[in-house]
């Protein structure tokens, strides 16, 4: 049995499709919804956890591929505003990883994608909403 | 030669006055000394970029028809609402507003979306708000509701008036607890996990000139990217404070109130702003010119972060119980460096106040002054400094009995 965070992001014209219903009876997979988002004409985004056998999961992940979804691993799913920004560096202190960073020359902060394991811990502690969790 | 602020606006005019930003003048200062500096530099620009609380706006709506006296009535912009107690079409709306549906603190930490701060950030942004009112009708007055969109160009006035702003030094904030912490200084992790910190240090105004020998009431400022004017000292002005050898506060010391025209100014310098678990408020660019009169002006704007000490404060006990003391000192280079030492632990440190910013306030300035664009004025009076004996109270409380 194995688990796996991932970030659906569904084109409108999937919205309303009965997908999760075929992961769960065709690929045999379970599957829990940690958010969802739906704007009417909107694309649709849902954060969940998939766990089944290694191979189904694999094969669950390839067909909403097939189908348009676009699957993203939880952990690139925070987005750094760039341009709300105003470098105050209130969030250097929360992040565990140094995925927001600051260059003490230029006293300017910069935000790498890799290195940022979505713990969220940044979220509440930016006064401008510069960074962001996408669901 | 001591020089004027006449002489040197006169050379602003003529393309040659010499201006550089209150980070420059501290090499110059350094590698030819204070007195040469003075002869040779007119103008050190500061700046600074961070929220300030005590800030807000008026406005003068324009009368409807038929008209209403808001005046002692109800008024919203996007719900939040403003403050009424004035002439008909007149109103004040404060950064700290929040809308009478905001949770607020309910769920703990409250996330404070949107307040007084932001409305003004949308206006000046040049978007159109949500203006609602209520009156009592008079005679002369008849109408009892208002619903309405408005933007900054419909208002006659629409002023920016921000009872206290730039802090001369400020509190390093910690948390000496076991429990995390929501303050207006940011999120404190328990046991020293963080310390935040709020001034542009070396680039601050009012650190640069201690005590307020150039800066004074008329002094002609950048503000929220427009032009703005100091009318008065700020609230809590506490001239008197600990010093260093170098006439620098050692706590938060001189405060600002500042005006100028809502409509000239940009949404990049006034910046609405929400504090986990405290509220909205209102980040403000400002930026002031400081005229090197003399050598003892100069060198006071060489002062460097190393230089500038600010107390910590513990925020979990003893600033809200106003219990007064700090756990230490430590300058504004070592809270840059990313991390401070207190009792032999090393505690990262994060910003409030943006330096960045406060850096690229200081160069705008010179640049619109080296353009011609922006003249210095003369004070009309100066603020009280530390021969004021001003001192900054604490509420004494009379018991009210029962009647
Ligand atoms: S989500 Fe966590 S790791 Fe990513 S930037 Fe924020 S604090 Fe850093
Ligand atoms: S807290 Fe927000 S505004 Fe401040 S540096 Fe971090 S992302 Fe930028």
């Amino acid at each position: 049995m194995q688990k796996k965070r991932i970030v659906l992001t569904f084109p409108p014209s999937l919205v309303g499709q009965p997908i999760t219903y075929h992961l769960v009876k065709d690929y045999d997979l379970m599957l829990n919804i940690l958010r969802a988002t739906v704007t009417p004409n909107e694309q649709g985004r849902l954060v969940v956890e998939l766990s089944g056998q290694r191979k189904q999961l694999d094969d669950g992940i390839a067909y909403l591929k097939a189908l348009g979804v676009e699957v993203q691993s939880l952990a690139q799913d925070i987005k750094w505003h760039e341009e709300k920004c105003t470098h105050c560096t209130a969030c250097i202190p929360a992040c565990p990883t140094h995925a927001l960073s600051v260059d003490r020359t230029t006293m300017e902060v910069s935000f790498s994608k890799e290195q940022c394991i979505a713990c969220e811990l940044c979220i509440s502690v930016c006064p401008y909403r510069a960074l962001e969790v996408l669901i | 030669m001591p020089k004027t602020i006449q002489e040197i606006n006169e050379k602003i005019k003529s393309g040659k006055a010499v201006v550089v930003t209150a980070e420059e003048i501290i090499d110059i200062v350094h590698k030819k000394g204070a007195k040469r500096a003075a002869a040779e530099v007119d103008v050190v620009t500061t700046g600074t970029f961070g929220p300030m609380c005590s800030s807000g706006a008026y406005f003068n709506l324009g009368h409807t028809k038929p008209r209403i006296k808001i005046g002692g009535g109800t008024c919203t912009l996007n719900d939040v609402p403003c403050y009424t107690g004035l002439a008909a079409v007149d109103i004040f709306i404060g950064a700290t507003a929040l809308p009478d549906n905001d949770p607020r603190n309910a769920v703990f930490p409250g996330a404070f979306k949107y307040g007084g701060g932001h409305v003004i950030e949308d206006l000046v942004a040049g978007k159109s708000v949500r203006l609602k009112a209520t009156a009592y009708g008079t005679n002369c007055y008849p109408r009892r509701e208002l619903d309405t969109w408005i933007s900054l160009k419909d208002m006659n006035e629409a002023v920016l008036f921000n009872p206290r702003n730039c802090y001369q030094n400020y509190n390093v904030a910690v948390n000496l607890s076991d429990k995390v912490i929501y303050t207006y200084m940011g999120r404190l992790q328990p046991r020293l996990g963080n310390a935040n910190y709020c001034s542009a240090g070396q680039l601050s105004p009012l650190l640069n000139d201690p005590y307020y020998k150039t800066i004074g009431i008329g002094t002609r400022i950048f503000l929220g990217g427009g032009e703005g004017y100091i009318v008065w000292n700020g609230t809590q002005h506490n001239p008197s404070v600990k010093r260093g050898d170098n006439g620098v506060p050692r706590a938060g010391a001189g405060t600002l109130a500042v005006i100028g025209d809502l409509k000239q100014m940009s949404p990049a310098w006034l910046k609405g702003a929400s504090f986990t678990g405290y509220g909205c408020t209102l980040t403000v660019g400002i930026g002031i010119p400081i005229p090197l009169l003399n050598e003892e002006i100069a060198q006071y704007t060489a002062v460097r972060d190393e230089d500038i000490y600010a107390p910590v404060v513990d925020y979990s006990k003893g600033y809200p119980e106003l219990i007064p003391g700090a756990i230490a000192e430590v300058s504004y280079a070592q809270l840059k460096s990313g991390f401070i030492t207190i009792e032999g632990k090393k505690i990262p440190t994060g910003g409030i106040s943006s330096y960045s910013k406060a850096r690229e306030i200081a160069r705008l300035l010179k640049e619109r002054i080296l353009a011609g664009r922006f003249l210095l004025t003369q004070p009309v009076a100066p603020l009280p400094s530390v021969e004021s004996g001003i001192t900054f109270k604490t509420l004494n409380e009379r018991p009210v009995k029962p009647k």
